[in-house]
């Protein structure tokens, strides 16, 4: 997209750190050329000036160790586990944060370097609390990994024996135990720099510091919106997510709970890493066989709910822009209370919380749509409980996400539409591939089995929910049939809608409805007739990661581009669901883009695609929400509200 | 206005009203909201208005700056000029270097923390006193030594330590000549 949408004129995120050495880079090429050949362990490389010698040495294939640095971040060159040798220098450098300028002749592994990597190593696992055997991120964890590869046998400097900090377990979604925490301070870089929230910070120096919240205040105090990113960049155990699988175990060995679980399309393309899998192999039919191995009762597709939520937030949208462009509500009940233009996506439980603290004057722009998640929840204990005919009670609704902040999501008060909680316990991908394993299942050799009914399996538009623009390229394929009465593959080759793919920070499209064809019966009733919206031209944006979604907001505020908009996407995590705070870990922008892959190419082998066409979906609007799409039940079931939480105060 | 004048123009610490010490700050947050790099001048201020850096002032800095709690927090912490803690009415500093240290500096120390019931770095109940400690204030001979704001007491003795506080605590030490008790 063009600069001129962007206040700041950055497409994507560039960390401020990062900006300033650009242009540094430029001084230098002026004088001295835009190459330069630096020696590496003896091996000589021409890279453009201004690359790190970490950069340069990956290019070689030279493995040089890090612990601070991370590719989503800036850098910070803090943990020194990186140190080099460079030639007719005094001091070890550290290679992460070194930009080869002139041409240098760099050591990676003298003996030297060994020894003061070593004595960082041991220096650090003095001052790290805990057993490994005992942790989350016990066989995945950067340190444990470290110590291995550099033969650590003892504890040189000694170790903590006893905890220093309290653990804390305020925050429905997230755990911090800061003694297992050793300072690189990605948490801080990612909850700032990538995420601009800004919880964390390092407080204190020397000996005394610590990452800590503002006034050291529990997580579920402070303006944390549960998205879980610091989670997925923490090389330790010292930040995890709420782990909830022994409540889980504990309703599946209980007889009289019926347990069902559904699952959500990221999961699918990133549990195969637990497995030995490299990303982007989708697992989603073994992983059924699985579930059903670990005793979950039924195994539901959230999918089906993303259908639900594309014809609900659909017909929400449509009667949003009646109102816009004609001032007139949609039934013509003036107590409707239709909310404003641009209508944001609410599918993203972390960007809710977001927009809650930090923009609660346009939480009238976001969709009253419960997420899918919260969707199938309500549905499971009303519909699904009278169908199968047990008392909800006793349905205990399990979801697999991507996510942490669908923790936080399923515990809100107001999401228990019957009398229940809608979803009982949300499980991240990691914590079900805990499960899988204690269950002693081979996942990737497992059959293949189908969903069960009466959900059945959903379309392809719910399968890309997963990746950032998914939401919007499913409302896209149904709303424009509906309307338009045109196939959408006239439109985009194969129903791909590209302009709304890809990684780019924001996106903006544009559709011309230039006429009206005969609309289904599903959504005819809403409208008298359909003339108001000829000629119309949907306006369409996608934002993912919170730093892009506040790029949208300020543009929107001083009344930008993007105000315009009809429609825009928010993903509280860059990526989209995919790079989501609940999965695998370790993240990076390939990772992702092989998730992404993964998700399109079940899109693409689906037979149904679009939402409108789901065969289970039109018979639940049949049989249960009579009054159809944001008709009375479905209202009661599927709609929520929001609580505006101040800027800075939880 | 430039930050001379606002540092010049504090009123210290005074008993003024919290309500009316927001008031200033206000003032001092509308000059310097759109100013790059504010933050510390706004923090000094801040300290010199208040006496310390209290966490409803540090919030409407954190709002009116734009910048995120976290952050403010982060650099209130790292230099030790600011301090989150009340100031007392008066600072009372123990001398741990080496000579006062061996002559009895930790005993001293240990009876101060008994005699105000708190530890280093914090403030008295009744905000009179500071408790705060020092490497070498100079005077080793006449260790062990303690300076109480501006005054140096010299040879002191735990026994001493609660009729020194009380002359403070009642007002009585300005015709004493800041020289505190001698050890008679």
């Amino acid at each position: 997209m063009s600069d001129e949408l962007l206040p700041h004129g950055h497409p994507t995120r560039a960390p401020a750190s990062q900006r300033g050495r650009t242009a540094e880079v430029l001084e230098h090429a002026k004088t001295l050329g835009k190459e330069i050949t630096a020696t590496i362990d003896g091996r000589e490389i021409t890279v453009p000036l201004g690359t790190t010698i970490l950069e340069a040495a990956r290019k070689l294939g030279i493995r040089i160790p890090t612990l601070c640095y991370h590719e989503d971040l800036c850098l910070a060159g803090v943990c020194r586990i990186c140190v080099v040798e460079i030639e007719g220098q005094r001091t070890l450098q550290a290679s992460c944060s070194y930009p080869i300028t002139a041409p240098i002749k760099v050591s990676t592994h003298t003996a030297k370097v060994r020894r003061a990597r070593r004595h960082i190593l041991d220096l650090m696992l003095a001052n790290h609390y805990g057993e490994c055997y005992a942790c989350s991120r016990n066989g995945n964890c950067e340190l444990q990994a470290l110590a291995e590869e550099y033969g650590v046998d003892y504890f040189r400097f000694g170790r903590m024996e006893r905890p220093k900090y309290e653990i804390d377990m305020s925050s429905h979604a997230l755990v911090r135990d800061m003694n297992k925490c050793v300072l690189c301070r990605r948490c801080v870089r990612t909850c700032i720099d990538l995420q601009e929230v800004g919880v964390l910070e390092a407080i204190d120096r020397g000996s005394h510091i610590k990452i800590a919240t503002f006034g050291d205040k529990p997580l579920a105090d402070v303006v944390c919106i549960s998205c879980g990113q610091c989670i997925n960049r923490c090389p330790t155990g010292a930040l995890r997510a709420n782990d909830n699988t022994d409540e889980v175990w504990e309703a599946i060995d209980d007889p009289t709970k019926h347990v069902v679980i559904q699952t959500a399309p990221s999961p699918r393309a990133g549990i195969g890493e637990c497995f030995g899998l490299p990303p982007g192999v989708p697992m989603t039919f073994q992983m059924n066989t699985a579930l059903r191995y670990c005793g979950f009762d039924r195994v539901f597709d959230t999918n089906f709910a993303a259908d639900l939520t594309i014809i609900e937030e659909g017909t929400e949208l449509l009667k949003r822009l009646h109102k816009a462009l004609t001032g007139e509500e949609a039934d013509g009940n003036e107590n409707a209370r239709t909310g404003p233009l641009p209508q944001f996506t609410s599918c993203s439980p972390g960007w809710i919380k977001f927009a809650e603290h930090f923009y609660p004057d346009f939480l009238d722009h976001v969709s009253t749509c419960k997420s899918p998640q919260q969707m199938f929840g309500a549905l499971l204990k009303t519909f699904y409980a009278e169908k199968a005919g047990i008392d909800p009670k006793n349905i205990v609704t399990v979801a697999l996400m991507p996510c942490s902040a669908k923790k936080f999501e399923c515990n809100r008060p107001e999401m228990c539409a019957s009398g229940y909680k809608d979803v009982d316990y949300g499980l991240t991908t990691r914590e079900l591939a805990k499960m899988i394993h204690e269950a002693g299942v081979d996942l990737p050799n497992m059959p293949k089995s189908d969903f069960d009914d009466p959900f059945g399996t959903a379309t392809g538009s719910g399968v890309i929910f997963g990746t950032t623009g998914g939401v919007m390229e499913s409302a896209i394929r149904t709303v424009v049939e509906l309307v338009t009465g045109k196939k959408i593959e006239n439109l985009f080759d194969h129903a791909d809608v590209m302009p709304v793919r890809g990684f780019e920070g924001i996106r903006y499209a544009e559709l011309p409805i230039a006429e009206i064809g005969s609309v289904p019966d599903i959504v005819s009733h809403l409208f008298k007739d359909w003339k108001w919206l000829t000629g119309a031209t949907l306006k369409v944006a996608v934002a993912h990661g919170t730093a892009n979604a506040k790029r949208v907001m300020e543009d929107i505020k001083s009344g930008g581009k993007l105000s315009e908009c009809h429609f825009i996407e928010f993903m509280a995590c860059p990526g989209g669901c995919l790079g989501g705070g609940g999965q695998p870990i370790p993240t990076s922008p390939e990772i992702r883009a092989a998730r992404a892959k993964a998700i399109y190419d079940e899109d693409r082998a689906y037979s149904v695609r679009k939402s409108h066409e789901n065969p289970a979906l039109l018979q639940v609007y049949a049989d249960y929400l009579t009054d159809g799409p944001c008709g009375h039940r479905s209202h009661a079931l599927l709609h929520t509200h929001y609580t505006p939480r101040g800027k800075y105060i939880a | 206005m430039p930050f001379s004048t606002y540092l010049a123009k504090c009123p210290g610490r005074d008993e003024a009203d919290e309500e009316v010490l927001l008031a200033q700050l206000d003032e001092v947050l509308a000059d310097y909201k759109d100013v790059p790099g504010a933050l510390i001048p706004v923090l000094q201020i801040t300290q010199a208005i208040f006496g310390y850096l209290p966490e409803t002032a540090l919030k409407k800095i954190a709002l009116a700056l734009d910048k995120p709690y976290s952050e403010v927090a982060g650099v209130v912490g790292f230099y030790s000029y600011f301090t989150t803690v009340p100031r007392g009415k008066h600072l009372v500093r123990v001398c741990l270097g080496t000579a006062c240290y061996v002559r009895g500096g930790k005993e001293v120390l240990a009876a101060l923390k008994e005699l105000l019931r708190i530890e280093v770095g914090e403030t008295s109940s009744d905000r009179m006193f500071s408790l705060d400690v020092g490497r070498c204030f100079g005077a080793c001979g006449l260790a062990p030594v303690i300076m109480i704001d501006d005054d140096v007491h010299q040879r002191v003795r735990p026994g001493q330590l609660p009729k020194i506080l009380e002359r403070y605590r009642s007002g009585s030490t300005s015709d004493d000549n800041g020289n505190g008790e001698s050890d008679k």
